[in-house]
């Protein structure tokens, strides 16, 4: 498949719905593998890497999972095309900067998607719209077991799967759940909730992964430890944490609507305002706008059809995607013109939010 | 006060950690805080950094100097402190001394217990025993992971009184150990 169809075709999360995905965009689960008998990829010789990345690329295409995959060296990908496979969540920033010996392989609908060579040998990946952890680790585990017929996994019974960091030992398991909190972030319980999931052991970042800006309302919630629980224990445990998060989430609307049902009204008439009339928006207003609509959809104020092209433009009118659709490099000015144009044609037939249901109890709020 | 890295701006940062048994203080600026990373989550820099410091404190063992390095892919000691990552899989079994506790201090327990390759049989769930007429005894090393494990347990709920104890009792059960 070529890096042309790869992006005409949007990611199958964006478009099929899953559970609970009002709340919870993605699920992605990753595992983290080595062969034995040869150094890291962070340590190994470019020459090492070759011959690593020989040893893997056709036992992943061979795969009955990767038919008609894409399946590429990070050389032969073009700066813009990389921050695309980083904008889908496809690869990390990190594999994006890796040169020589590293490679990426993934399927047509790109719910799996692998990293050769980046900290590890093998990062695969497996994405799924809404919460299903279960179910992304069950296509991965399938994955896992038939290489390891073909590949020699460096392995020890008492640390389990070897990674290149020790902070991946064991399972080499990290699932994650992008969450969409704009209830706790407008009632400002949002840090007590990253604090409260830290003292667990799990870790509350932004879109983008590690250090990245919680932007859009958007974070990924994930497990730290990989070392002395099952897999399943570990999924079963971020599942149970997820779903008392999402039904947080969903009581602290119900109060904002509550207690603030005209500052809710002003937020998403706002959002709607600006997406539907600004010619020239930057990445983080449209995000933060687009995350009011979505909460707009959630309430009933905005048809449920949207949800979709919400979810298409929150990758759409990321810098890369743009150069893309304008077949050229653009200039930071450049792109937040485009970035408009583009989200007034995709909200081009939507309406204004209706607010009659809340409108009848207005007049006791903000007082 | 001053910052004890670079030793000229004021200190803003407080951190204080457990470490081999004792408390271990450090005062940093908010320069040094940050580029050592204190802010991360996972505290791995900080460990690495307090070990790096705790180290010029420390009187002189009399340790060789000699460094250890793998054999099967020439990464050493300090790559390992300076990457926070190893070289190969070998690496795991050449640097293991005083792996234990780092390990302790990123996860939960120190021992997998998930998925294995199938090439990989389970072991087995006890070890058999020699004589069959023995009595049913818990082994020592047994007891030392079911101490360990109320330990980071005890750690966990902050009960600190309860994790000194049972600290004593692994240092005196390990040099048991180690004397049989």
């Amino acid at each position: 498949m070529r890096f042309s169809t790869l992006l005409k075709n949007p990611a199958e999360w964006m478009r099929t719905p899953g559970p609970q995905s009002d709340i919870v965009i993605t699920s992605r689960v990753r595992l983290a593998r080595n062969l034995t008998s040869h150094p890291f990829p962070g340590w190994a010789r470019k020459e090492d890497r070759a011959i690593i990345m020989d040893e893997i690329r056709p036992a992943l295409e061979d795969l009955s999972e990767m038919n008609d995959s894409f399946s590429e060296e990070m050389t032969k990908l073009s700066a813009i095309e990389k921050q695309v496979l980083v904008e889908r969540h496809l690869i990390s920033r990190e594999h994006a900067a890796k040169g020589p010996g590293c490679g990426t392989v993934m399927n047509r609908n790109q719910t799996i998607s692998v990293m050769i060579n980046e900290e590890d040998h093998l990062r695969m990946q497996a994405i799924r719209p809404g919460l299903q952890l279960n179910s992304a680790y069950q296509s991965l585990d399938r994955i896992d077991s038939s290489l390891e017929e073909s590949l020699p996994f460096a392995f020890d019974h008492k640390y389990g799967y070897l990674t290149a960091c020790p902070t991946n030992l064991g399972t080499g398991m990290r699932a994650s759940a992008m969450l969409h909190l704009p209830g706790l972030v407008l009632s400002e319980q949002i840090n007590q909730t990253i604090q409260g999931a830290n003292k667990i052991g799990l870790a509350v970042r932004g879109l983008y992964g590690e250090g990245t800006e919680a932007l859009a309302n958007l974070f990924q919630i994930s497990n730290q430890n990989t070392l002395g629980s099952k897999e399943e224990e570990i999924i079963e445990h971020l599942d149970r944490v997820i779903t008392q998060l999402i039904e947080n989430e969903k009581n602290a609307r119900l109060k904002m609507l509550e207690d603030k049902p005209t500052a809710i009204q002003d937020q998403v008439g706002r959002a709607y305002a600006v997406l539907k009339f600004a010619h020239i928006i930057s990445s983080k207003e449209a995000l933060n706008h687009l995350s009011m609509i979505r909460l707009g959809c959630d309430l009933g104020f905005v048809p449920e059809e949207e949800r979709e092209t919400i979810n298409v433009l929150l990758t759409e009118i990321q810098p890369a995607h743009l150069q893309i659709s304008a077949k050229r490099k653009l200039s930071p000015d450049e792109r937040d013109i485009l970035r408009a144009d583009i989200i007034r044609s995709s909200l081009n037939g939507l309406t204004a939010p209706d607010f009659s249901t809340i409108l009848t109890e207005r007049d006791d709020d903000d007082e | 006060m001053n910052c004890d890295v670079c030793q000229t701006e004021k200190a803003t940062v407080f951190f204080s950690q457990m470490a081999e048994g004792k408390l271990q203080k450090v005062n940093l600026c908010k320069g040094c805080a940050d580029e050592k990373g204190v802010t991360d989550p996972t505290g791995f820099a900080l460990a690495d950094m307090l070990e790096g410091m705790g180290e010029e404190s420390a009187p002189d063992t009399g340790f060789a100097p000699d460094e250890l390095i793998c054999d099967s892919c020439g990464f050493s000691q300090t790559d390992f402190k300076k990457t926070g990552r190893f070289g190969c899989a070998d690496c795991y079994h050449v640097f293991d001394e005083g792996f234990e506790g780092l390990l302790e201090a990123m996860h939960k327990h120190t021992q997998h217990t998930g998925k294995s390759p199938a090439s990989f049989p389970d072991l087995p769930a006890a070890p058999e025993s020699i004589d069959p007429d023995a009595p049913m005894e818990a082994s020592p090393l047994d007891e030392l992971s079911e101490l360990k494990q109320s330990l980071s347990k005890s750690v966990e709920d902050e009960d600190y009184e309860e994790a000194a104890r049972l600290r004593d009792a692994i240092s005196q059960l390990e040099s048991q150990i180690g004397d049989s």
